[in-house]
């Protein structure tokens, strides 16, 4: 139940309250909020307080807590396993290497080849990658960024990667595009409409 | 509004002529990113040749015809960082191996400038050969190593400036 609570949070676009995050797991609102407190505790979720009713000032009520995915990562791993290490290596030499190409063509290759992409269901790709996706009208948005820390220190290598990798798993008539959902992934996936 | 602005230099070396097949994908959409770099939020200059639409005309090192340069103002490094990674931009710098040869030294440079004032193309080539000797500091840096302005650093009691500055990488 924790479990699904923190997907709920941590999928979602925006702050999370808890009658909202109640009524997606199914539970009451008090059960929600003591286990939303221990993800918080947990590091897993952070928090903040918001007035839900859109009114300010006295009579206003008290500010609801409303919760949000944390910033920090959190790998576990058993036995340990350092990949990050072995990625940021990797990335430096690809990028001093001149391999751009190359790498954009493994992505492409390997989001094509992905079973589920080729059965079509793209939502269910994307979230399997990590990728959060959530509808905002027909426009994909991707609440996170799968390479996240990667992104940061080798941008245009990783975020064209990406790019590639996307637009592999998302083929025609899919457009992946540069419209970058804060704090989540700057690629934008809808229907192609003749461009 | 900042007492200070970010100037940003790179310089590329084309794997052939500008106006031969090899460049035309990367000619053909100067105007659209130019546009889009001109309408992004923070923007504040880019330098432009004699021509008036872009810098392709320059060749800032004499004895290298292939060198193209672009500089340009930006309000701040978050700014400059969003029109560069996070937009239509990334399309084309995600080409860059297609028309630019890797450099093995720094072939970019930021710093802070007074706002107002415009690079020319010798001082910017000064800042990146600032980066090539010294490494990254406050006179001239990189988005990896970024350095906080002058102003800014002293006024440590202000409020928070808009851009990140990193303490640690």
């Amino acid at each position: 139940m924790r479990r699904r609570l923190y997907r709920h949070v941590a999928a979602a676009p925006g702050e999370v309250g808890r009658d909202a995050a109640a009524e997606a797991v199914g539970i009451s609102r008090s059960l929600a909020a003591f286990h939303l407190d221990k993800l918080v505790e947990a590091g897993l979720l952070a928090v903040s307080f918001r007035r839900l009713s859109g009114r300010a000032g006295p009579g206003a009520g008290r500010p609801a807590k409303v919760y949000r995915r944390a910033e920090g990562e959190h790998v576990l791993s058993v036995p340990p396993r350092s990949y990050d290490a072995v990625s940021r290596l990797l990335a430096e030499v690809v990028e001093n290497a001149g391999l751009d190409r190359e790498l954009q063509a493994a992505a492409k290759a390997a989001g094509a080849a992905h079973p589920d992409a080729v059965a079509g269901d793209l939502v269910e790709v994307l979230r399997a990658r990590g990728y959060q996706p959530f509808w905002d009208g027909e426009t994909l948005r991707l609440n996170n960024c799968p390479f996240h820390a990667l992104a940061e220190e080798f941008p245009a290598l990783i975020c064209g990667m990406n790019l590639a990798l996307l637009q592999g798993l998302a083929p025609d008539p899919w457009s992946p595009a540069m419209e970058p959902c804060p704090g989540g992934c700057c690629v934008a996936i809808s229907k192609n409409k003749g461009r | 509004m900042t007492a200070f602005h970010l100037a940003q230099v790179n310089v590329g070396r084309m794997v052939a002529p500008l106006d031969g097949p090899e460049l035309a994908d990367f000619v053909a959409q100067l105007l659209e990113i130019n546009a889009l770099a001109d309408a992004s939020p923070g923007f504040v200059w880019r330098m432009v040749d004699d021509e008036g639409e872009d810098a392709t005309g320059f060749r800032p090192d004499e004895n290298d015809d292939m060198l193209l340069i672009n500089c340009s103002v930006w309000e701040s490094v978050g700014a400059l960082r969003n029109f560069v990674y996070h937009t239509d931009h990334l399309r084309v710098l995600s080409r860059r191996r297609e028309w630019f040869r890797r450099m093995a030294e720094a072939h970019q440079a930021l710093w802070w400038i007074p706002a107002g004032h415009r690079p020319s193309v010798a001082e910017a080539m000064r800042r990146i050969a600032m980066v090539r000797e010294h490494g990254p500091g406050p006179l001239a840096f990189t988005f990896r190593d970024p350095y906080p302005a002058r102003a800014r650093t002293v006024q440590a009691s202000g409020p928070a400036s808009d851009v990140p500055f990193p303490t640690t990488r």
